[in-house]
């Protein structure tokens, strides 16, 4: 169930996207995400959601992982929704059961809402985490936060740590799945009592968690020591992407979608929220 | 020429209880290992294998003793940064578990490492990490994700990133212990590559002494002192006194050294074939 996780995970590939400068890319999605809360009506949304399964279909990361790192999230949309469609009041009722009235406007909230969470989720993750790995990403932040030496922030130091985190996301998920089928092989019990008891069940899960992170930080950390690492003085990289004519188009793209989205909103302003 | 040279080389972790019952996990060791040679170093849990092993390339720092290294003193107080860090990008280090020796998510990037600590020039990290991974046999791999691998495939990924940083000595610490078979098998024969073929000076940490019996010299640790030291031939001949240190012995020298009571055969026979072949002599010559 934990292996479902795909997020911070990397699908090495050779697209427009991969072979972008990870610092705008960062810039591309903060951008990105910026137009999807800018939308407003209908056509808007319609618009970012076709950006959206383009930025997909130009990614090439396959459509089961899309589908796959849309299940966790399916809770969420499913609560969104009854919610909407159910408390929003509006002029045109739809329906009514007792007390439950159902106005197109609520049916409407609910599915441009649905629309924006996805969007907001999977197609963040398509521009930066799927196409870009660890090493890049914590790269491009480490450029993106230079400045902020100058204020005395280790930068450096706070990009591996980054990077080192994000890599040992499939190990930990690995080794929680461990400590969970060995508690249960000990009469552990994860699924019934109330909220509190079973906050309580987790203790056993995390106290072994928390013991062997630290083993493996200890490992890795003598391990790096012996491939020399001494923190980012002197340090040289393998591969630096140099943003490139093309990168600087992509980028010029996604400015444009936050006018394109407030310019839809404003000119074909149906059924906004 | 030796590459290693020490003198009563001794360690201990904490050195606050100073005067007092500071316990020595590495206790007067001399020695001196040979460049290009293969050496096996056994003990049981807890005996300073790893300590030992990490005093070699610097990452601890003895408390007492000489250490010479490639000809050079490295033990003294005057050793700069630089040097040590020198020593160890000369001397690699491979460890057990491979989870926690990769840095990073893909193949090429982790092997890509120790060269970019050192600040080698990006086109030459390139050359570098593509021939490492030509060496381990993993250059199909190079853009994988580390945690898609196997566990042996992930040692050879290990051995590549140290072999990027162009080492002239490589000490495996237990790296075969959590392997399959065929990992096992796999990485005793990359070990055995290096060693022939590159020339590089192998120490190999191990508890398996089927892998202990293809190195040129075996030397026995027991509480931090060096307890037995020789061929493995000559090693293994001390049955009794490996035993009473809580060592095996390789199943044929055990199985030779329970007959010998009633047959009178050679002691230290480490090889199959070659137990196989006295057995047979002896039983076409009707002595038994
Ligand atoms: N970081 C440390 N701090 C304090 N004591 C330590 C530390 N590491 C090891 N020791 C102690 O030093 C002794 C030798 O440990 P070492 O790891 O060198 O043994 P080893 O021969 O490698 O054993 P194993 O076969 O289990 O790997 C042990 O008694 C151990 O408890
Ligand atoms: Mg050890």
């Amino acid at each position: 169930m934990l292996k479902d996780i795909t997020m911070g995970q990397f699908f090495p590939g050779e697209s427009l996207l991969h072979k972008m400068n990870p610092s705008l890319k960062i810039i591309a999605t903060v951008l990105y995400i910026v137009a999807v809360f800018l939308c407003k009506s209908a056509a808007a949304f319609a618009f970012i959601f076709t950006i959206t399964v383009l930025i997909i279909i130009v990614s090439g990361v396959p459509a089961k992982v899309i589908l796959r790192s849309v299940r966790p999230l399916i809770f969420i949309l499913v609560f969104t929704t009854v919610y909407n469609v159910f408390f929003t009041k509006g002029d045109t009722l739809l329906f009514s059961l007792g007390f439950v009235r159902v106005y197109r406007e609520g049916v409407f909230n609910a599915v441009l809402i649905a629309v924006r969470i996805l969007c907001l989720l999977v197609g963040s993750s398509v521009v930066l985490t799927y196409t870009t790995s660890p090493i890049m990403l914590t790269d491009g932040l480490e450029t993106l936060l230079k400045p902020l030496t100058w204020i005395g922030v280790d930068v450096h130091t706070f990009a591996m740590m980054m990077s080192i985190a994000l890599r040992f996301i499939p190990t930990l998920i690995e080794e929680t799945d461990k400590i969970i089928s060995a508690q249960k092989a000990r009469g552990a019990d994860f699924e019934s009592g109330n909220l509190i008891r079973r906050a309580r069940a987790l203790i056993p899960i995390l106290v072994p968690l928390f013991a062997s992170s630290i083993r493996h930080a200890v490992d890795l950390a003598t391990a790096m020591e012996c491939r020399c690492y001494r923190g980012g003085r002197g340090r040289t990289k393998m591969t630096t992407l140099r943003p490139d004519a093309a990168d600087w188009i992509v980028l010029l793209f996604f400015a444009l979608l936050i006018p394109a989205a407030i310019l839809l909103n404003v000119y074909v302003p149906f059924f906004s929220i | 020429m030796a590459y290693f040279e020490l003198e009563n080389i001794s360690f201990s972790y904490d050195e606050s209880a100073e005067g007092g019952e500071t316990k020595k996990v590495i206790d007067g060791v001399s020695l001196e290992i040979e460049k290009g040679s293969f050496v096996c170093v056994l003990g049981h849990n807890g005996s300073g294998k790893s300590t030992l092993a990490k005093i070699l390339n610097l990452v601890l720092t003895p408390t007492s003793g000489r250490l010479v290294i490639g000809g050079k003193e490295v033990s003294g107080p005057e050793i700069s940064e630089d040097e040590i860090f020198d020593i160890r990008r000369r001397i690699g280090m491979v460890f057990q578990n491979p989870d926690n020796q990769l840095v990073t998510t893909i193949v090429e990037e982790d092997v890509a490492f120790g060269p970019e600590n050192l600040g080698v020039d990006p086109e030459e990290i390139r050359q570098r990490v593509d021939s490492a991974l030509q060496t381990v046999g993993m250059s199909e791999y190079a853009k994988h994700s580390t945690h898609q691998l196997s566990g042996g495939q992930k040692q050879r990924v290990a051995i590549a990133g140290v072999l990027a940083m162009q080492p002239e000595c490589i000490i495996f610490d237990e790296s075969t212990a959590m392997l399959d078979p065929i990992g096992r098998r796999d990485i005793m024969s990359t070990i055995e590559y290096l060693n022939r073929e590159r020339e590089i000076t192998v120490i190999h940490i191990t508890h398996n002494m089927d892998e202990a019996v293809r190195a040129d010299r075996i030397i026995v640790i027991n509480d931090g002192k060096i307890y037995l030291d020789g061929t493995a031939k000559e090693v293994f001949s001390s049955v009794e006194k490996l035993r009473r240190v809580g060592l095996d012995v390789p199943q044929v020298t055990d199985l030779f050294y329970d007959l010998s009571p009633y047959l009178d055969l050679p002691s230290g026979v480490i090889d199959i074939e070659e137990g196989a072949a006295v057995l047979a002599d002896r039983l076409k010559n009707g002595k038994a």
